[in-house]
């Protein structure tokens, strides 16, 4: 089933604190609930902007008070996109180390990314890694 | 000893089974208390049979994940037996995609935990 209507937009620019950006998440999954997204699919989009946003807060704007994170959601029926960027130096994805090598298993970092990649049906970073661009599309579910 | 806020710890059998009271284990300061609480069962209280018992959580972030990692290591540290048990298919799916699946011990029951212990 298609639908011709235009995805609803969520945007925010959110302050660089661990703990104001959790309504933000909860606001794009309710819409997704809205739309009848299932479960398993919400722990997915939950998982992924969990990470990135604390990822750039965290690692890209390094919590300053001063900077922003800014998210833009689009959610439809059958697709979830998102770009966050931060105000951060940018940092080069393929430089983390894979956390799921043995010999990583211990180490810390990595993990988030490595989440959002697995829960997203594509993953791009852009703007030397100050951005990262994650969509989720429900066609390419199975079952 | 401080209030004890983000665990409920019983004991059966010279096990220590750890329940979560957060249903989402994401707020930072949540997850510094939670690591500092399971920390000291090894280091203070000198536990040596741990099961952490997952019925109660929905969600956890890879913050959540870290902690969980350097509570492993000092277990294994104090010479600590530890076991994860009952984990929704959705947290298990977290441990698989990281890998950590093959770090931690995992049961699916509490009795399962306690029979090898």
């Amino acid at each position: 089933m298609s639908s011709n209507t235009a995805p609803r937009v969520i945007q925010c620019a959110l302050p660089s604190s661990l703990t104001a950006y959790h309504d933000f998440v909860q606001q794009v999954l309710e819409s997704l609930e809205e739309l009848k997204w299932q479960a398993a699919d919400l722990f997915g989009v939950h998982m992924a902007l969990e990470e990135s946003i604390s990822n750039a807060i965290r690692h890209g704007n390094k919590e300053d008070p001063a900077k922003r994170v800014h998210v833009e959601c689009q959610v439809s029926a059958e697709r979830f996109w998102a770009k966050i960027c931060d105000e951060g130096e940018g940092y080069d994805p393929s430089a983390v180390p894979d956390c799921r090598c043995p010999e990583n298993l211990e180490v810390p970092g990595g993990r988030g990314l490595a989440l959002i990649c697995a829960y997203m049906t594509s993953v791009q970073h852009s703007e030397c890694g100050k951005c990262l661009t994650m969509e989720k599309t429900l066609q390419s579910a199975t079952g | 000893m401080g209030a004890v806020r983000r665990i409920d710890v019983s004991v059966s059998a010279n096990v220590s089974v750890v329940r979560f009271k957060d249903q989402k284990i994401i707020d930072p300061e949540a997850i510094q208390e939670l690591g500092q609480e399971l920390f000291d069962l090894v280091e203070k209280e000198d536990r040596k049979k741990l099961v952490l018992n997952f019925s109660n959580v929905e969600f956890l972030s890879s913050a959540a994940l870290g902690k969980l990692i350097t509570f492993e290591k000092k277990s294994k540290r104090h010479d600590a037996e530890l076991i994860l048990t009952n984990i929704s298919p959705e947290i298990f799916q977290v441990f698989a995609i990281t890998n950590l699946d093959k770090l931690f011990q995992i049961k699916d029951s509490e009795a399962d935990a306690l029979a090898v212990l």
